[in-house]
């Protein structure tokens, strides 16, 4: 009963936040620098998510030769920069990250 | 077949709905493990499969339900659980604050219907499709496609996780899916000194604040992000 109670608020919650300006605009004046802003939102909020991802392990700086996920993510960078194609990026960087992961152990 | 010359066809719903399935679909290749892990790890974590499924179609929100579930396997309290998730979800108001100009003139109904969709994968492809520069009316359409595309394939693919269990090991690191996706959409995506700035600063100020409690160092590097974004726009 609790776990339904805690999804159903989360989700309500969640759905609050998409909900929140969609519904709002125009009703709200949004000041010039709001607008200007908003551009930054997808490099920084992903960037800020995947990050972590590479160079951190249980929390922890972990910057080596040694880090699998760190060169493969690495390497999907260069793929996604030079050939901009989300198919080609996430295989070679899975294909990578299970080549570095067999190597390193 | 009768063309309209005044409207290219792309103006057409179908048209805009099938562009959007189109535009999200690659990302599939990463959301499919990642939503497989996500119903493995909700089995594991001790929640019944219903529930598991249930939080795919209420939540909708990967990372979120991620974190979630392993904190029902830690039963910590509902509020902190409750409270983790929101946190988690607040990018979503950047995206319905960046989205919402152009959806404004469309009615309630498409409102409560979209704000529902807004996810990472749906909000990244539907905005660079309004930012074009044609001036398509039904891009709201587009938006419906690629979202109902990856609504669909989360439900598909956590219930394969669910009913899969525990039997894909975790050595697969199928986890990584979800790095790999934000890489395929942000890198592409940085075409000057700001927006790369704001991206590297967030990533980097991410890392050194990961350990903050409720993954408050995820909305504080993205906010730390997109000011040093705007302070370099301001100065070119």
């Amino acid at each position: 009963m609790i776990t339904w109670l805690t999804i159903i608020i989360a989700g309500v919650l969640t759905y609050a936040t998409r909900l929140s300006f969609i519904i709002f605009y125009g009703k709200i004046k949004m000041p010039a620098i709001v607008e200007q802003t908003l551009k930054f939102v997808p490099p920084a909020v992903m960037t800020a998510i995947f990050f972590p991802e590479l160079l951190l392990d249980n929390g922890q700086l972990y910057i080596s030769p040694g880090n699998a996920r760190l060169l493969s993510g690495m390497l999907a960078i260069l793929v996604a920069w030079r050939t901009k194609n989300v198919t080609y990026t996430i295989v070679i960087g899975m294909l990578a990250l299970w080549i570095f992961q067999l190597l390193i152990n | 077949m009768q063309v309209n010359k005044s409207l290219p066809a792309v103006n057409l719903p179908r048209n805009e709905f099938l562009s959007g399935v189109k535009a999200v679909l690659p990302l599939m290749i990463g959301v499919i493990p990642f939503g497989m892990i996500y119903g493995i790890l909700a089995i594991s974590a001790g929640l019944p499969p219903s529930t598991a499924q249930a939080m795919s179609a209420i939540i909708f929100a990967g990372s979120s339900q991620f974190i979630s579930a392993q904190l029902f396997a830690l039963n910590v309290p509902a509020i902190i659980n409750i409270l983790t998730v929101g946190v988690v979800n607040l990018r979503h108001g950047l995206y319905s604050a960046s989205i919402a100009p152009y959806v404004q003139k469309l009615p309630n109904h498409w409102k409560w219907v979209l704000a529902y969709l807004l996810t990472d994968e749906a909000y990244a492809v539907t905005i660079n499709h309004y930012q074009r520069g044609d001036n398509s009316r039904n891009k709201h359409w587009f938006y419906l496609g690629s979202g109902l595309t990856l609504w669909t394939t989360w439900q598909i693919s956590t219930a394969a996780g669910i009913f899969l269990g525990t039997s894909i090991p975790a050595s697969w690191s199928l986890d990584f899916t979800l790095a790999l996706t934000f890489i395929a959409i942000v890198v592409p995506a940085l075409k000057d000194r700001a927006s790369t700035g704001a991206a590297v600063s967030a990533g980097v100020a991410a890392v050194i604040l990961f350990n903050l409690p409720l993954k408050l160092g995820l909305l504080a590097a993205s906010l730390i992000g997109i000011m040093v974004g705007l302070a370099i726009e301001r100065r070119s």
